[in-house]
């Protein structure tokens, strides 16, 4: 029989205007791998920060090895044997890697801290759980995954009962995903219980022994994996069924519009070469750091290239900054929304117009009637919801968010539309719509770089795949190749 | 990598304190050598003396100052406290009949109060730091006048002024305080919980949160170090001019901030050290120094020390961006 390590009963949790947790209840058991799912906006990370002793929840009880777990101390929850892994990373970049595990848990010897010890103790932890880190190496100049690998050795710096991992695997390679399901299965082994809160339900189908589902801030059910379809799962998750993921309607022309030749800059990308045609979606795979992004921040006019052409149309382009690239007819979705994307303060609207502010002020005069008619326009035929567009876009859905960063870039009328990992973040509903709006933009003859990490959903909105691998293009496949097999042999 | 050579490999400090000041050692050095050759007393040993003991203030206001910048923040009270400070000795020793000892102990405890309440009303309230020290600035400001009437008040108290001008052997005795705080400071900062935390929150606020570091009682800690030093400073000044103005300190906590940046920490926080701090402190130093050997006016020392200020702070920049573009590729994989 499991013994339980955590019970929620009854929690409940309100800001000013939403109640994120109704009442719901979380059983963990011990040794166990917990997935915990549910839309955005469903109180996953709510119940994460009630846990972690960010929040105190408004009534409920919460045991934690039979004992009750108090609330709203941060350093509490860590004494009790309760770390997290932060979605966002929460690291110190200018920290040594061994300085950042053992964060907040430095050891000292009669109030005088020891470098050495923390060093030999990181080192143990990073040993125990097989994975190979540049203890010395300041921790903001790795890769974003080692840095996740950072974050995981953290965890486990303090003799965790129970880990909870918030979305661990949103910027892993699939290899480093297997790397972390072996942590994971490693944990188990020790009788520490994982609590995976993911998006990716072909992980929590993989790793999960049970899993919990909430919806709009309230329990609907905690049952085995074992048996359980993924269909099943979306719709405890989401209330109804969802049949199909992914719409492909377009069909792709013979106008090229698109050529890059050669393309090469020091230390990011070299001799990249491909074609785009107009009403095509033309998918980029390979694993983080093959320089999908570089490549993409160079069409973009963000970095400028030391070698190759860019032809837009047939003639010959090099952008020093974005703005002459959005003259071009070339418009990027970036790929972190939060840091790269939205004004978090500001309205829906003022988000949406920020890049065609031109169209309706002139001078000192803002014509409202044209403003209004743009953000309308994105309002309705993205399908955005949000109470009005005043609403502080930092209080919408990610999916949401990520339609008002689209409606930003479509309102430019661009050629070529540039989108880096699109639906990160975003929930399966939000995901759906979309890819139905990729599949919309093409029809109407936008040619469409599709930049994702995720092979089902690259497979599923591409006509053809450029695979990268070390900065440079390793294979072009066409639709009938398509292949998760053939995509990662070209990527590794 | 087995534990073992992951550990072993550590720099020699001596190196790595050259290697990360490089620039401003460099800029440190072209200065000595141009005011070297165009006078001759200014490496004399009486005159380095000198630069030294005038830099102390300074340093003792930047020492505190470093570690409020580390963590993100800024105290722009330093110099109102310093002349609240110098002027509360003066008019306390002047009216009231109390030892020495005494009137120094309230002054530094007033002094750690505002620190105190700098740190708490910012970490609590969330109020930018910069807002709450100009408030404590200008509050501290005004009462310094107060209670001087905005006169200077002089010392005649003998033991302080020996404080002020004091020296063992051909060293003045402020540069015993100087050196005796860098220590404290430096090991305050290296080689306690309390340090590491410092720099955890300026370099990820949200980070150091979720690690369990309490950060008000950090902040409030970090706030009223500033307090105490820029109090101490006053002390000591007003030993040393045999008096307690309430206009010395004007300008002060700039001086204190340029030389910490200078130093090379960054203005967001959890980049910096006491070493780099000193280093900015000499520089300033140096440069008054030599300005007024060279009979500069003191109306051009101004434009110069801005233009240097800018110009270090430029370089750093530009070195920091190239070191960047190395970035360091690390390959996970090896083992199973």
């Amino acid at each position: 029989m499991a013994v339980v390590l955590l019970e929620a009963k009854g929690v409940s949790k309100s800001f000013p205007g939403v109640k994120a947790l109704d009442k719901v209840d979380l059983v963990i058991h011990e040794g166990e791998v917990h997935g915990l799912i549910g839309e955005n906006g469903a109180g996953k990370s709510t119940i994460i920060k009630i846990l972690a002793g960010v929040y105190t929840p408004d009534e409920g009880s919460i045991t934690f090895q039979g004992e009750n777990l108090g609330a709203g101390n941060i350093e509490n929850m860590l004494n009790r044997g309760i770390s997290i892994i932060y979605q966002e990373l929460c690291l110190v970049p200018y920290l040594k890697v061994y300085e950042n595990i053992m964060l907040g848990n430095e050891p000292c010897k009669r109030g005088i801290y020891s470098a050495k010890e923390a060093k030999r103790r990181a080192a143990q932890i990073v040993e125990k759980i097989g994975i190979d880190l540049p203890l010395e190496a300041e921790t903001g100049k790795l890769d974003i995954a080692v840095q996740q690998m950072v974050e995981i050795a953290k965890a486990l710096s303090r003799n965790s009962k129970l880990i909870i991992m918030d979305e661990p695997t949103s910027s892993l390679t699939n290899r480093e995903v297997e790397k972390l399901y072996k942590i994971i299965e490693n944990l188990k082994k020790q009788n520490i219980s994982v609590l995976f809160v993911s998006h990716k339900l072909e992980e929590i189908q993989e790793i999960c022994d049970r899993i919990t589902v909430f919806r709009d801030g309230q329990f609907i059910e905690t049952r085995d994996t074992k048996g359980l379809s993924r269909d099943e799962m979306v719709y405890s998750m989401v209330g109804r069924e969802i049949t199909n993921y992914y719409t492909t309607t377009h069909v792709p022309t013979k106008e090229k519009i698109l050529e890059v030749r050669n393309l090469g800059k020091k230390g990011m990308l070299r001799n990249v070469s491909f074609e785009l045609y107009k009403g095509e979606v033309l998918g980029f795979a390979g694993l983080i750091g093959a320089g999908r992004s570089e490549m993409a921040q160079i069409l973009f006019g963000l970095y400028t290239s030391d070698e190759g052409e860019i032809l837009v149309n047939g003639k010959k382009r090099v952008f020093h900054n974005p703005s002459e690239a959005v003259n071009a007819g070339i418009a990027m979705v970036p790929e972190n929304r939060k840091e790269q994307g939205i004004i978090p303060q500001m309205g829906v609207g003022y988000n949406i117009t920020l890049s065609v502010l031109k169209q309706f002020i002139k001078y000192a005069r803002v014509n409202k009637n044209r403003e209004k008619s743009i953000i309308d326009k994105y309002f309705t035929s993205l399908r955005i919801k949000a109470s009005s567009s005043e609403q502080i876009i930092s209080n919408l859905s990610g999916g949401n968010q990520q339609k008002a960063i689209f409606g930003r870039w479509l309102a430019t009328n661009p050629q070529i539309l540039i989108l880096d990992e699109p639906t990160r973040g975003i929930d399966i509903g939000a995901k759906t719509e979309i890819y139905s709006i990729i599949d919309e933009l093409a029809k109407q003859g936008v040619a469409i770089i599709m930049i994702s990490s995720e092979l089902p959903e690259v497979m599923n909105t591409s006509d053809r795949i450029v695979v990268m691998k070390h900065g440079t293009v390793s294979a072009t496949l066409n639709k009938e190749d398509f292949s998760q097999e053939k995509i990662m042999h070209n990527s590794l | 990598m087995t534990e073992k050579n992951l550990i072993n490999r550590t720099v020699k400090p001596g190196a790595d304190y050259v290697r990360r000041n490089s620039g401003i050692l460099i800029g440190l050095l072209v200065m000595v050598i141009i005011v070297s050759l165009i006078s001759d007393n200014f490496l004399k040993t009486s005159n380095i003396l000198n630069v030294f003991r005038q830099i102390s203030t300074n340093a003792f206001l930047a020492f505190g100052m470093t570690f409020v910048i580390l963590t993100g923040g800024i105290d722009l009270s330093v110099g109102s406290v310093l002349a609240f400070s110098g002027v509360f000795t003066a008019y306390a020793l002047a009216n009231w009949q109390l030892p020495l000892w005494v009137v120094i102990g309230v002054a530094l405890f007033l002094s750690v109060a505002v620190g105190i309440f700098n740190g708490a009303v910012s970490a609590i309230t969330g109020i930018a730091p910069f807002v709450v020290t100009l408030s404590t600035q200008t509050i501290f400001q005004g009462v310094a006048k107060l209670i001087s009437n905005g006169m200077p008040i002089r010392v005649t108290e003998q033991t302080l002024v020996q404080i002020g001008t004091g020296y063992v052997g051909p060293i003045a005795l402020p540069i015993i305080y100087t050196i005796a705080i860098m220590f404290i400071c430096f090991l305050l900062l290296n080689k306690t919980k309390f340090g590491r935390n410092v720099y955890a929150i300026g370099g990820n606020r949200m980070a150091a949160k979720f690690a369990g570091i309490k950060m008000i009682r950090t902040e409030v800690i970090v706030y009223a170090i500033s307090g105490f030093l820029s109090g101490a400073a006053g002390i000591v000044l007003a030993g040393r001019l045999s008096a307690g103005s309430p206009n010395t300190g004007d300008g002060y906590e700039l001086d204190a901030i340029a030389a910490v940046v200078l130093g090379g920490a960054s203005f967001t926080g959890g980049v910096g050290t006491i070493g780099g701090t000193l280093l900015g402190v000499i520089v300033i130093g140096v440069l008054n120094n030599g300005l007024n050997m060279l009979n500069v006016s003191s109306f051009w020392q101004y434009v110069a020390k801005g233009i240097v200020i800018f110009l270090a702070v430029l370089a750093d920049v530009i070195r920091k961006k190239n070191q960047e573009k190395k970035k360091i590729k690390i390959q996970l994989e090896k083992k199973g």
